[in-house]
């Protein structure tokens, strides 16, 4: 039996050290050597200054960008406490909080569903090409672009399905909100 | 339900289907220590690690044996795994100078990573330093799988061997189950991952300045501008491989599969759901080798492939369906499915992923014990939501975890042959054997310990409102679901959750803990008993009156015991759930 508390705890040691420190550090070594920017979480900057990464989404909220969906992560796209609402399907405070986004986003046609609902991660950089389309209206009037020239910017942005199958459209709201920033500077 | 997710689904069993044979045959080579390409590296670095940790390759445990070093060494790598915890702060890797995670905590998170749960009761980016990802909660991605690996094919050699009083040596099958199946997988997939932008770094947390700063009403009712947004990193690709390939399902960040740096693309989504039923599908080709009849394996895989595609097609149904409830709002919600949108119930799912792809994973990370999610099942549809429960809840055979799959699954063919000899009126045999009162005391023992742990767990916190009712994100039907999730995902070794449950205190860390625990290790025992007393067997030459398990009806009779077993168990607590929620839905009633 004290054999077997031996082998266990060498074990359990050998292995940690190889699984838990060896192993992490070399993918890291290989990942920051080949892919560096991927590796380090794709950080825009402007200016010299970081104002995003291309993979999490960012908080818009005025008349004059394009919105982002509700966020539940901290006190909405905090990357450092991802969260969806988890609110269930009968929720009062789900069909409230909808209400009021829908209220706020609707053009007078009914609001994609995207736009009007907090994501799994809290952190989607997504939205789809259905609700950019849906907010050109505002959008236009606020920056004085015509909506020709916006659609034409939303369909740059779109991502088309992986390998033509694989996922859904969508377009990245920050990376959409930096070209129109650069098109029409407020 | 769109054209082009079912083309996306079709895919993805396509492709799990077409890697299972390769897979099955180098794992039943990795196992009966056959050449395999690897060797010239490994067989170094396996024979070293046996001279430094004293194990003898050569000795045959019998059950009894191999079930206590299984014991052991998960008692020791849980005693790493808080150590490592409580020490966060004192040990190295940890740029946001976080605390040493508080006890309760750290318990319930050891016991859940050795079991192969990935329960979690914490907000990772907020407690967890670096080390305590990679060397407290990573190695046991490595270790539970391989335990559960090492399991299986020791039940499979019971099955296998005849008139031998030994199953195999523990110490061997876990390291070649780490070497040569978990870790260069591990490592390939780990480099697929950061190619697809999962991130893999040791940098502290990224301040980056709002594009469009935002006003907020702050806790105090006054408004705030939040002008920044802190963007958590870490060593997350070399984890988030092992958290997939391994069933694990313990997210680096909080939003688990969902966040962008754990899964940001959908051929990445791909990827991680193909990862999860890798090795469970292969497993059975590897059963049907080891035991001599490759059609048996095969047709044990077709019966966790119907037990899938029931799963895949409720959820991908209900969820494209939307939430009626968002009908009543004032300014209209359209959640039809088109060109532009794939519609349906989007809180709590992600663009990128839509509804098909968001279906499909829940189906399968609760069809295997994986419990990785990429979207929040709690905001699921009442039906949408009942089949990642009722997975689970059917002993997560359908492809099932590594290892823990296949042996739960084989459990379910000792009671199919035991009641296919009943009908017929002879001595059950499975594949020779003779099913006698033993094995199927061991069984039952087995399948009973499972509902009595959820179901007993869930009334205890039910009926003593002060326990555990405080915690309920959701109340009315819901309210029970997630409680009822809870206990299910504990016990059955999953990890996924109905996360409004706020469950990180006294009374569900512990109990949770206890349900994973008692849910991993009590069932286990059972389970290798029957595997020892089955390698003892002769094996009697088949006769005509041999019920055979390798055809259709077989996999109709063995799909059958698992439903009806499942169903007279759990139906009563899912009406008052799901059931129940689902038909107030749509009868218009908010709680």
């Amino acid at each position: 039996m004290k054999k077997l508390f031996v082998t266990a705890s060498l074990y359990t040691l050998v292995t940690a050290v190889l699984l838990g420190i060896v192993y992490p550090l070399a993918i890291t070594g290989l990942a920051q050597l080949t892919m560096r920017a991927k590796a380090n979480g794709q950080l825009i900057e402007r200016n010299g200054e970081p104002v995003g990464s291309a993979l999490i989404g960012q908080p818009f909220t005025g008349p004059g960008y394009f919105h982002s969906r509700p966020s539940a992560a901290g006190t909405g796209y905090d990357a450092g406490a991802s969260s969806g609402s988890n609110y269930g399907p009968t929720n009062k405070a789900l069909v409230d909080r909808v209400a009021t986004s829908s209220k706020a986003e609707s053009n007078g046609q009914p609001v994609p569903v995207d736009l009007v609902t907090a994501s799994a991660s809290g952190l989607d950089p997504d939205i789809t090409p259905a609700a950019a389309t849906y907010q050109i209206e505002r959008v236009s009037k606020n920056r004085k672009v015509t909506t020709a020239r916006l659609q034409a910017l939303i369909d740059e942005h779109t991502q088309r399905r992986q390998l033509g199958l694989l996922g859904e459209p969508r377009v990245n709201v920050l990376q959409l909100n930096l070209a129109l920033n650069a098109l029409a500077p407020r | 339900m769109t054209l082009n997710g079912w083309l996306q689904i079709a895919l993805f069993m396509a492709a799990v289907l077409l890697l299972a044979k390769p897979m099955g045959s180098y794992m039943t080579a990795v196992f009966e220590r056959r050449k395999t390409v690897l060797d010239v590296v490994l067989s170094p670095c396996e024979r070293l690690l046996y001279r430094v940790t004293g194990v003898n390759p050569s000795e045959e445990m019998p059950w009894t044996q191999y079930a206590v070093a299984m014991l052991v060494f998960s008692a020791a790598t849980l005693l790493l795994t808080y150590v490592v915890e409580r020490l966060q702060h004192v040990l190295p890797l940890n740029p946001q100078h976080l605390p040493g995670v508080e006890p309760a905590l750290a318990f319930n998170t050891a016991i859940s990573f050795t079991t192969n749960t990935n329960w979690q009761s914490y907000v990772p980016e907020t407690t967890m330093s670096y080390l305590s990802q990679m060397l407290g909660l990573a190695t046991h991605n490595f270790w539970s799988a391989a335990v559960g690996l090492a399991l299986a094919i020791a039940f499979v050699r019971g099955i296998a061997r005849r008139e031998m009083k030994t199953l195999g040596n523990f110490w061997v099958d876990l390291t070649r189950g780490t070497l040569w199946v978990l870790l260069p997988i591990s490592v390939v997939f780990a480099l697929v991952l950061v190619s697809q932008g999962v991130v893999q770094n040791f940098k502290a947390y990224d301040t980056v300045k709002l594009v469009e700063p935002q006003t907020i009403t702050g806790a105090d009712g006054k408004p705030t501008t939040i002008t920044t947004q802190t963007i958590a990193q870490g060593p997350v690709a070399s984890q988030e491989a092992i958290k997939m390939l391994g069933t694990n399902g313990g997210g680096f960040f909080n939003g688990n599969s969902a966040h962008p740096f754990e899964n940001p693309t959908p051929l990445s989504n791909f990827l991680q759901m193909l990862s999860i039923f890798l090795i469970p599908a292969g497993l059975c080709v590897t059963l049907g080798q080891m035991v001599g009849s490759p059609k048996h394996g095969w047709a044990v895989l077709a019966a966790m492939v119907v037990l899938w595609f029931a799963g895949t097609l409720t959820t991908f149904w209900a969820e494209s369906q939307g939430n009626p409830a968002l009908h009543t709002v004032d300014a209209a919600v359209s959640q039809t499915a088109s060109r532009e949108q794939a519609g349906g119930n989007m809180e709590g799912k992600e663009v990128r992923f839509g509804i098909a792809n968001s279906a499909l994973f829940a189906t399968v990370t609760t069809d295997a014990s994986c419990g990785a999610v990429n979207g929040m099942h709690d905001s699921f549809t009442p039906l949408g939501g009942m089949v990642p429960m009722v997975n689970i809840l059917l002993g997560e055979v359908a492809f099932g975890g590594v290892g823990a799959g296949l042996y739960g699954m084989l459990v379910f063919v000792v009671m199919a042959v035991f009641i296919a000899g009943l009908m017929v009126g002879r001595t059950p045999e499975y594949l020779g054997k003779k099913i006698e009162a033993f094995d199927v005391q061991m069984a039952m023992l087995y399948l009973l310990i499972f509902p009595l742990l959820i179901l007993g767990f869930a009334a205890v916190t039910v009926l003593l409102p002060n326990l555990g009712l405080s915690s309920l994100a959701n109340h009315g039907p819901h309210g029970l679901s997630e409680i009822v999730y809870a206990y299910t995902s504990a016990t059955g070794n999953n990890g996924s959750a109905f996360a409004g449950l706020n469950a990180n205190t006294h009374w569900y860390n512990d109990s949770l803990a206890a349900a994973m625990f008692f849910g991993r290790f009590m069932m286990v025992v059972p389970m290798l008993s029957i595997a020892g007393n089955l390698a003892s067997k002769k094996i009697a030459p088949a006769t005509a009156g041999t019920f055979p398990v390798t055809t259709p009806l077989f996999t109709v009779l063995l799909t059958g015991v698992i439903l009806i077993v499942g169903a007279l168990t759990f139906f009563p607590v899912l009406s008052l759930g799901p059931v129940l929620e689902h038909l107030l839905m749509h009868a218009g009633q908010l709680f």
